[in-house]
């Protein structure tokens, strides 16, 4: 059986006239049935645009100019409009960061998820009420009957990020992506969606790619791990593997910048500087101006390399002084 | 144990108060808010029902040849028509008594400004939905049009039409029909464009939904506010605009007369001091026209979410 998703050499760039701004720059990874895969990186990285490039949805100016993505086997990139919404929330499904913002104000919850039901399957009225109740039971929704009459304004962030979760999940797709799904919770009600959605997909086998900044949400839940930086996949690998010996300066510098009970009193580490401008991206590794291990070679671009199940991107890796 | 059990029924009672206020209802209680407003309304509300009951609370039929008496004509406020009726409000110069004219007249003023109001909404908003959702050419090419048409004052355009097409009912809704969709067109737009780029759309979108459910389901419904605001004001500035025409003797027929024909009737009297020919039409019309207004901008202040703080907008 072919992975759930495949995405090789992924090249998504946005043409404008400052220049081409090359958001995602050639990015690798698969993902299997069954799958979380963690993809991390600052804003700006273009983990959203990678998502959103699997999903077909990439408006202009932006353009996935290179690359391939197979969705079980199929290619995606050049398919027809028609497949591809076709496969949009019911094959593959998507979480968005504000659930403020991804509901519909002046519609009522039922109708939304009764909509999304219909837009896929023959399903009389009833009976997609019915299931949409019962999915909005099975994301933890006290009183699911009131709340499908309930419209977004008068129900909690919490609450309303897990309707949204749950129609994602309507349709029992293969695969989620969950971009900062989140980001704008607090926390008790992330450690809860969080399980949520780990539960959801284990019940239904659905792969998952959560995208965040968060690294201690994604070591909760994630698989594997795929660290960009500025458009390119900079470390990737199994996420204990990756979160205990990390190879990449800049992942290495991601983890020293979480506060943890180790080294309370001190100051938290920093990684100097800005993220590059995308339009103008340095040559050779464009981590270099950051990096405190940079070199002669660092001007030239770095290959990913594979070692030990772990590939990254990185002249200096931290990876060799740690012996496995 | 009495009392608790009291309270707390008490309590649960309020909290459903609290929760069964719908967005309509506050959307009521904020705009009976201003006392001006409500005054308005039911002005507005009573001219209309004065005007879609006219012809069982007026003495004459001013349509109707048989009953209009050329030797009533030209009578002050409160004279006696031969028929035997008061004529509270004084007779025109072809003898149609002018309370009766003026009802009549409203009624005519008032379909005409709703109807072409109402279709002018419909074809602007399609326009303006189209523009904003394909973008790109699509919205250039409208919106240019749409420009081309705002430059031209409303009036021209629709003289011009009417001078064109000839006289009728039909071709006055229509010439103001073309004197007006462009500025629904430009306030969807606007706003549409503003929903466009809002995550539920881009959600929708990734559930798969179509063009057309995205665009009449998710993106419409959101653009209504302005468009209600938009469009009481213009149904005012259609009222005004056919007197205008029929003043200038290009609008309704002399048969079938509208405000702006009894006005233009009597303005060849005023200097003779027969003025109520022209000024209680007039003032018939001022009336209207204002108290639309009034509930047009008081509608606006409440569906604004950025004047009104708390409602209007959680629709």
């Amino acid at each position: 059986m072919p992975n759930t998703l495949e995405v090789s050499g992924l090249k998504t760039h946005f043409l404008m006239r400052a220049g081409v701004a090359k958001a995602v720059d050639g990015v690798d990874f698969s993902i299997a049935k069954g799958e979380v895969m963690g993809l991390v990186g600052e804003s700006g990285s273009g983990k959203s645009i990678t998502g959103f490039s699997i999903i077909g949805l990439i408006d202009p100016p932006g353009r996935i100019v290179e690359g391939s993505i197979k969705f079980q086997g199929e290619e995606l990139v050049g398919a027809p409009e028609e497949r591809l919404r076709n496969l949009r929330g019911n094959r593959i499904a998507m979480i968005f960061q504000d659930p403020m913002m991804t509901l519909n104000p002046v519609l009522r919850v039922d109708t939304q998820m009764i909509e999304a039901l219909k837009a896929h399957q023959d399903i009389g009225k009833k009976e997609a009420w019915t299931k949409a109740r019962d999915t909005l039971g099975m994301v933890g929704i006290p009183a699911p009957d009131e709340r499908m009459r309930a419209y977004p304004h008068q129900l909690s962030g919490g609450m309303r990020q897990r309707v949204a979760i749950a129609i994602a999940f309507l349709n029992e797709p293969d695969l989620i992506i969950a971009d900062e799904p989140t980001t704008a919770l607090d926390v008790t009600i992330q450690g809860q969606i969080i399980h949520e959605a780990q539960d959801l997909c284990r019940r239904t086998g659905a792969s998952l790619i959560w995208i965040t900044h968060d690294l201690a949400v994604v070591a909760g839940i994630a698989d594997n791990i795929s660290v960009m930086y500025a458009g390119k996949i900079v470390e990737q690998g199994n996420i204990d593997d990756v979160i205990d010996r990390p190879a990449h300066p800049y992942t290495v510098g991601l983890l020293g910048s979480v506060p943890s009970a180790n080294n309370r009193g001190q100051r938290l580490y920093q990684i100097a500087g800005m993220t590059p401008n995308i339009l103008a991206l340095p040559k050779g590794c464009s981590f270099k101006e950051r990096c405190d291990r940079r070199t002669k070679t660092c001007e030239v671009s770095p290959e990913a390399v594979e070692r030990n199940h772990r590939i990254f991107r990185c002249h200096h890796p931290y990876f060799e002084e740690v012996k496995v | 144990m009495t009392e608790v059990v009291q309270q707390n029924s008490e309590s649960e009672r309020q909290v459903q108060t609290i929760d069964s206020e719908t967005p309509f209802q506050r959307f009521i209680s904020e705009f009976f808010d201003s006392k001006t407003a409500s005054v308005a309304l039911f002005i507005l509300l009573s001219i209309i029902i004065l005007a879609v009951f006219a012809p069982w609370i007026t003495p004459q039929d001013p349509y109707d040849l048989a009953q209009v008496d050329v030797l009533d004509g030209r009578q002050p406020p409160g004279a006696e028509a031969f028929s035997g009726y008061t004529m509270w409000l004084g007779s025109d110069g072809a003898g149609r008594d002018l309370y009766s004219g003026i009802l009549y007249g409203l009624r005519i003023s008032l379909s005409v400004g709703v109807m072409s109001g109402f279709i002018a909404l419909l074809i602007g908003m399609a326009v303006g939905l189209l523009a904003a959702y394909a973008g790109g050419r699509v919205e250039n090419v409208i919106m240019r049009v749409v420009d081309l048409q705002l430059s031209f004052p409303a009036a021209l355009v629709a003289l011009m039409l009417i001078a064109i097409l000839g006289k009728g009912v039909d071709k006055i809704i229509l010439a103001l029909v073309v004197a007006q969709w462009a500025y629904y067109a430009r306030t969807v737009r606007a706003s549409a464009l503003v929903e466009r780029n809002k995550e539920y759309v881009e959600a929708a979108a990734c559930l798969g939904i179509s063009h057309a459910r995205i665009i009449f389901r998710h993106i419409m419904p959101n653009c209504l506010a302005p468009l209600i605001v938009v469009g009481t004001v213009q149904t005012a500035h259609a009222i005004s605009l056919e007197a205008t025409l029929s003043f200038l003797g290009v609008g309704m027929p002399q048969t079938s007369p509208s405000l702006g024909v009894l006005i233009a009737n009597g303005f060849e009297y005023m200097l003779s001091g027969r003025y109520w020919i022209s000024v209680f039409p007039g003032i018939a019309l001022l009336v209207t026209v204002v108290s639309i207004n009034l509930v047009g901008d008081h509608l606006r202040d409440v569906l604004n979410p950025r004047i009104s703080a708390g409602g209007g907008k959680a629709k």
